[in-house]
C-alpha cells in the first residue's frame, strides 16, 4: 500500500495522507486532462474529415500546454452585478466536488485514496456537491444564460441521479458489499468473473443474471453521461442557445477549473462504470507479474488496466458526442423518467430474485 | 490516527488548496485593467435588458418534488439490499411491496401528466386525410 509506505517513510500519517492526497491530482488527473483535451479535438477533428490542431509540436501535440499558457495570461473578468463571494466559491465547489471522488476510487490493490466501507454511496453522496457548485456558477453570475443553463443542469442531475443509485442498488443486492476494493476482488481471475458477465457466482444464477446485468450496464452508462452534461445530454451547456451554460461569465484560471473538473468527472464516471461492471483494475487474463514471480510487477499492471479501461469508456463518450444529436428538454426528461426508471425498477426486482435462487 | 473519513478531508483540502493556488498565481501574472464595457454582464455584446430573475417554468420545481420522493427512497432500500438475503424471501416480498407502492405512485404522477414536460407546439399541417388516401389509391 502506497499510504502504508509513505507512512514509513515520513514517520508521520497526516504527512503519507497529505501526499497520497496529492498524487491522483498530479499523476493522474491533470495529465488525463492535458491528453483528454487534445484527444477529444483530435478525434472530433478526425471523425469530420478535418485535421484538428497541427501548429503547436508535431501534429498539434503541445496544443494544451498553449491553452494553459494562454488561460493563466487572461484577466479574470468579475461585473459589476456578479456576487462576487459566491461566484468564486463556485469554482472550488466543482472542484472539490468531482476532486473527492478519487479518494473512494482504486486505482490498483495498492493504490487507494480511502478504503471506506461505504465507498460506493460515498461517490454517489458526494457528487451532490457538484450540483451545488453549478447552481452557485449560475445564480452569482447573475446572467439570464447562465441560470438557464444552471437549473437545467440541476434537474438534469438530479433527475438522472435516480437511475445510477438503483443500478447501483442492483450491484450491491449481488455482490452485498458498497466497498469499491471487495466488488474489484470479488471480480477477480479471468474476465468472465467481470459483474458483466455475472459475477463471480456458482450455479444457474450466473448465467441468468448475465442479461439482466447488461441492462444495468447501459442503464448506468447513459445516466451518468447526462451526469456529466456531455452530448447527446448537454443541453445545460447547449453552445448554440447558451453560449456555454452556467460558466458563461468565468474568464482565465475559474473557467479552467471548472474545464479540469469537466475532464475529472468524465473518468471518474468511466470509473464507476469499469469498477461495477468490468472487473476494476483487474486483468482479463491474469498477471505477468504472477507468472514471471515479479509481485511488485502486478500492482503497476492493475494501474494500467484500470487505466486502459477507463480510458476506452472516455473515448466512447467522444464518440457518442460526435455522433450524436442533441436532445431536446422533454425528450431528456422523458429518457430518464418514463423509460430508464421504470426499466431500472424492473430490473432490481428481478436480480432480487435471482440473487435468492 | 487518521480514520478513512479523515483521508477523504485531506482530498477535499487539497482540492480546495490547488484551486486557490492556481487562481492566485493566475493573479499574479495576468493583466488587470477593467473598463465599463468589461464589466457587463454577458448578453452577446448588447447592453442589458431586464432583470435575470425571470419566471422559471413550474416543471424544475415538480421534477425536484418527484426527485426528492426518490431520493428517500432510495436511503430506505439500500440498508434493506444489505441484509434481505438473510430473511429469504420473506425479506425480499417487503422490499418488493414498498417498491411496487412506489410504482404505484409513479404511475400516478405519469396518468396526470407531472412527468410530461411541455412541448414545442407542431404546426398543424392542413391536409385532409380523406383525400390523401383517395390520392394514395389512384396511383
Amino acid at each position: 500500500m502506497i499510504y502504508e509506505y509513505f507512512s514509513n517513510l515520513t514517520g508521520s500519517e497526516v504527512l503519507a495522507s497529505i501526499i497520497s492526497a496529492f498524487l491522483p491530482l498530479f499523476l493522474f488527473i491533470l495529465p488525463f486532462a492535458l491528453i483528454a483535451v487534445l484527444l477529444e479535438r483530435k478525434v472530433s477533428a478526425h471523425m469530420q474529415d478535418r485535421l484538428g490542431p497541427m501548429r503547436v509540436g508535431y501534429h498539434g501535440i503541445l496544443q494544451t500546454i498553449a491553452d494553459i499558457l494562454k488561460l493563466i495570461q487572461k484577466e479574470d473578468i468579475i461585473a459589476d452585478q456578479n456576487d462576487k463571494p459566491l461566484f468564486n466559491i463556485a469554482p472550488v465547489l466543482v472542484f472539490a466536488g468531482s476532486y473527492a471522488v478519487f479518494a473512494a476510487i482504486p486505482f490498483s490493490s495498492s493504490y487507494l485514496g480511502s478504503n471506506i466501507d461505504l465507498g460506493l454511496f460515498f461517490i454517489v453522496g458526494i457528487s451532490g456537491l457538484v450540483v451545488a457548485g453549478i447552481l452557485m456558477a449560475g445564480w452569482a453570475s447573475n446572467n439570464k444564460y447562465t441560470l438557464l443553463g444552471a437549473m437545467r443542469s440541476a434537474a438534469q442531475l438530479i433527475s438522472y441521479e435516480i437511475p445510477t443509485i438503483m443500478i447501483v442498488v442492483t450491484v450491491l443486492m449481488v455482490t452485498g458489499t458498497l466497498n469499491l476494493k471487495e466488488i474489484t476482488e470479488l471480480q477477480s481471475g479471468y474476465f468472465w468473473n467481470w459483474l458483466i458477465f455475472g459475477g463471480n457466482i456458482a450455479g444457474i444464477a450466473k448465467y441468468l443474471l448475465i442479461p439482466f446485468m447488461f441492462v444495468g450496464f447501459v442503464i448506468i452508462y447513459i445516466s451518468t453521461l447526462a451526469e456529466v452534461n456531455r452530448t447527446p445530454f448537454d443541453i445545460p451547456e447547449a453552445e448554440s442557445e447558451l453560449v456555454s451554460g452556467y460558466h458563461t461569465e468565468y474568464s482565465g484560471m475559474k473557467f479552467a477549473m471548472f474545464f479540469l473538473a469537466e475532464y475529472a468527472n468524465m473518468f471518474a464516471v468511466s470509473a464507476i462504470v469499469v469498477l461495477l461492471f468490468f472487473g476494476g483494475y483487474h486483468s482479463p487474463f491474469g498477471y505477468l507479474g504472477n507468472t514471471l514471480g515479479l509481485s511488485w510487477l502486478v500492482p503497476i499492471e492493475q494501474l494500467f488496466w484500470f487505466t486502459f479501461k477507463g480510458i476506452g469508456f472516455v473515448l466512447v463518450q467522444m464518440w457518442l458526442r460526435w455522433t450524436l444529436p442533441r436532445l431536446r428538454v422533454d425528450q431528456l426528461m422523458a429518457v430518464c423518467w418514463k423509460y430508464l426508471i421504470p426499466i431500472a425498477f424492473v430490473n432490481l426486482l428481478i436480480v432480487g430474485l435471482i440473487t435468492l435462487l | 490516527m487518521i480514520t478513512e473519513f479523515g483521508k477523504i478531508f485531506v482530498f477535499i483540502l487539497v482540492a480546495i488548496f490547488f484551486v486557490t493556488v492556481a487562481v492566485f498565481v493566475a493573479k499574479l501574472l495576468r493583466p488587470s485593467r477593467p473598463t465599463y464595457e468589461k464589466k457587463l454582464t454577458y448578453e452577446c455584446g448588447e447592453d442589458i435588458i431586464g432583470s435575470p430573475w425571470v419566471q422559471f417554468n413550474i416543471r424544475f420545481y415538480v421534477v425536484a418534488l418527484i426527485f426528492l420522493i426518490f431520493d428517500v427512497e432510495i436511503v430506505l432500500l439500500i440498508p434493506w439490499a444489505y441484509v434481505y438475503k438473510i430473511f429469504g424471501i420473506t425479506g425480499f416480498l417487503v422490499g418488493a411491496i414498498f417498491l411496487i407502492l412506489l410504482g404505484l405512485g409513479m404511475a400516478y404522477e405519469w396518468r396526470k401528466g407531472d412527468l410530461e414536460w411541455s412541448r414545442p407546439a407542431m404546426p398543424k399541417l392542413n391536409v385532409n386525410k380523406n383525400k390523401v388516401s383517395e390520392k394514395v389509391k389512384d396511383k
